[in-house]
């Protein structure tokens, strides 16, 4: 409510750094000094340790914020050349944004990334890639697409639990829906199939072979069937109570999990971390994990970006190759369950034969290899992350019975065509 | 006497000169501060200008401002802004008045109190947000559990424009009631109580005496503290951007029914990058908040004892 006095604080701040000479640079004991801003769990504590014991001139801080704040602080920064860390993280849902800019970042290729573009997946590689070719980030997990279940309460429905049989049950998201009218059907008071509609749809609208651009970077979704057929089914979902209308990643979803409020979300690989933080021991053994409706798909994923406001570019540059090699990607597989950008892992026995105890011992690693195997990427326009939170407050207004799907989907073309 | 002139005239160099020198910090601060950014928005506003491409600027003059009085998203949130100062201001005044009355008689540990009114003032505005939409959660929230005991249903707070406006303004009048209620209660206390004395023994009640005397007396600092709320209320930010976190914070709902101004302005300027158009909307934003302010001294110049 004052945002005077914060910008007063802030003054203050950058009165005192300017009087103290500090800022990153180089630390006492001649020590370089690294930021590294991060958000959610990138599962780089262990690594950035590794990586400090064997170069013992390099201090590494990281920060981490959410989600949204990440990003929008990163915009800020990056607008006034300051405040940057050395190494920022990037999500596919703000990458296009970033890369209109590419000249806010170091171009990864004049400094080796060319050599190194061989590592990942080709559709990684170039969702960073600038128009004229610049490079603005090394990618570090995909999100690949799964679906996780609540075992239990699919058992009390009369449903199978088994991940095969379950599996059977919704080889396409129509199946998906029907499987859930059966178990509203028999479900106990307040709970419901799925998390929210927003969800549900942003998976499907993955799949989709064209989402809301065309490669010549127009706004197609109005005229896109596939998303709106999409829509309908979901709208469809939410009309017959299969929604327990819950935002993805805010508290009250995070409280869903806990109140065991629904019996399945769909799953990018980064998703099992949070289950797992929100739902908590008690719930060890009643989620499992098996594939999407549709085949495979992918939500999300991130880049390490290298701004060129950093003080130490080549160290820094340095840090994010080796955090976004193979042999680091898998050790973050197994410690946080990202699914690695790099394909050579899809192979490893060590990768394909995982298994995540949390989640009754399901075969992860080849759950989610498979999924990426499959993927069809599509391609992102540049504000498809506006474009992503516009469909999902169309779907919200749904589900609070603001508006009926009609209108809501008329409302959502409109804005995001001005 | 020459070294008796160069002393009067140093003296006099001196009563000149040095009252410009004492204030000087003040302004040097606000010129820094206060002054510069903003004819650096109005700058701004002027221009098509990109958050990330501030090379890239091009001037447009006043093609923003254009868009800007056609986009009826910008007029949704010019509506909600006024009705959130309304559900804010009129209540954190009056409540204060209240508790300053109640905090002005002699009651047992009356520091305690007074020191515990500022408390929600002091707390984080972020923690008491998040704190807040749990409070005001649909499915386990504490507001729809008291509810549910006298039978209402579920209310889905941030769904609703009603429902979601009441949920902010609770956050607000909270976090500030106490605050006025200081000023009232130190204004108070300067009130000589022969007046009241006075007003006693003409048979004037309690009630009498505090419309009567108490409030035509705080006259000047219920106009400042009318304008103090305004200047605050007109941009509210932090609560409504707070209360629906989660990717589509900045639109203040899933049909913007709680988007204010500022949030808006966040929202073309910090997620949109649209530096320019932002930049419009907080210039629009600042003189429509002097023109509320106005419109509030005028309202509450006309407290006048009868």
């Amino acid at each position: 409510m004052r945002p005077k006095s914060l910008a007063l604080g802030c003054a203050v701040m950058a009165t005192a750094l300017v009087l103290s000479g500090c800022g990153s640079g180089t630390a006492s004991g001649g020590k370089t000094k690294l930021t590294i801003g991060l958000f959610g769990n990138f599962g780089y504590a262990e690594l950035l340790k590794e990586y400090q014991a064997a170069h013992p001139d390099i201090e590494i801080s990281d920060r981490t914020a959410s989600y949204s704040d990440h990003h929008k602080n990163l915009a800020a920064h990056l607008a006034t050349s300051s405040g940057t860390a050395d190494i920022e993280a990037v999500d596919t849902g703000y990458v296009n944004q970033f890369k209109a800019t590419p000249d806010k970042f170091v171009d990864l290729n004049t400094k080796g990334g060319d050599q190194l573009k061989d590592r990942w997946l080709p559709w990684k590689w170039e969702g960073s890639l600038s128009k004229d070719g610049k490079q603005i980030g090394y990618g570090t997990d995909v999100g690949g697409l799964a679906i996780c279940y609540r075992r239990d309460l699919l058992q009390n429905a009369g449903l199978p639990a088994d991940r095969d049989q379950v599996a059977a049950l919704w080889p396409t998201w129509q199946d998906f829906m029907a499987a859930g009218k059966k178990f509203q059907e028999k479900a106990p008071e307040g709970v419901k199939w799925f998390d929210g509609g927003p969800t549900v749809l942003n998976a499907i609208v993955g799949q989709a072979s064209v989402g809301y651009y065309d490669k010549t970077d127009k706004i197609v979704v109005g005229d896109n069937k596939e998303i709106k057929d999409a829509w309908n089914l979901v709208v469809d979902g939410v009309n017959s109570g299969l929604s327990a209308k819950l935002l993805f990643s805010t508290p009250v979803w995070n409280t869903g999990f806990k109140q065991g409020q629904f019996a399945t979300v769909t799953c990018p690989a980064w998703q099992m971390a949070k289950i797992k933080d929100q739902a908590g021991p008690e719930a060890a053994g009643k989620w499992d994990v098996t594939s999407v409706p549709g085949g495979g798909g992918n939500w999300g994923g991130s880049y390490l970006t290298v701004p060129k406001s950093g003080k130490n570019i080549d160290k820094a540059v340095e840090l994010a190759a080796w955090l976004t090699a193979p042999e680091q990607q898998a050790k973050v597989f197994k410690s946080a369950g990202l699914l690695p950008s790099t394909p050579k892992l899809y192979e490893d026995p060590s990768i394909v034969d995982y298994k995540n105890p949390y989640f009754n011992d399901a075969p992860i690693g080849k759950l989610f290899t498979d999924a990426a195997k499959k993927l069809n990427p599509q391609y992102q326009g540049p504000k498809a992350g506006d474009i992503q939170t516009a469909i999902g407050n169309a779907m919200q207004r749904v589900e609070q019975g603001k508006q009926n799907g009609e209108d809501s989907w008329r409302q959502f073309v409109g804005d995001v065509q001005k | 006497m020459a070294v008796i002139d160069k002393t009067v005239r140093r003296h006099r160099w001196d009563t000149k000169f040095a009252p410009y020198g004492y204030v000087a910090p003040y302004f040097l601060i606000f010129g820094v501060f206060g002054l510069f950014p903003l004819l650096y928005t109005i700058w701004v506003s002027l221009q098509d200008r990109n958050l990330l491409e501030s090379d890239a600027a091009t001037f447009v003059w006043f093609d923003n401002y254009a868009a800007l009085m056609a986009d009826p998203y910008f007029w949704n949130a010019m509506g909600n802004t006024l009705s959130l100062w309304l559900l804010t201001t009129v209540p954190q005044i009056l409540f204060a008045l209240v508790i300053a009355q109640l905090l002005n008689r002699k009651v047992r540990t009356r520091t305690l109190f007074r020191m515990g009114v500022i408390l929600p003032n002091i707390t984080s505005v972020a923690a008491v947000t998040i704190i807040f939409a749990q409070l005001f959660g649909r499915d386990f929230g504490l507001f729809n559990w008291l509810l549910g005991l006298f039978g209402a249903g579920q209310i889905d707070w941030q769904a609703g424009t009603a429902t979601s406006h009441i949920a902010i303004a609770v956050m607000v009048v909270w976090r500030w009631t106490g605050y006025h209620a200081l000023i009232f209660l130190a204004s108070m206390q300067a009130i000589s109580p022969s007046l009241y004395e006075a007003a006693t023994l003409d048979g004037a009640n309690g009630r009498q005496q505090f419309w009567r005397i108490t409030v035509p007396l705080l006259r000047p600092q219920i106009i400042f503290t009318t304008i103090i709320a305004t200047t605050g209320n007109m941009r509210l930010l932090a609560e409504p951007l707070l209360f629906n976190p989660g990717a589509a914070a900045a639109t203040g709902g899933s049909d913007r029914q709680f988007q204010t101004a500022a949030l808006y302005l966040y929202e073309q300027g910090f997620t949109k990058y649209d530096f320019g158009y932002s930049s419009s909307i907080a210039v629009v934003l600042a003189i429509a908040t002097v023109v509320v302010a106005g419109f509030g001294y005028l309202v509450t110049k006309r407290i006048r004892t009868e």
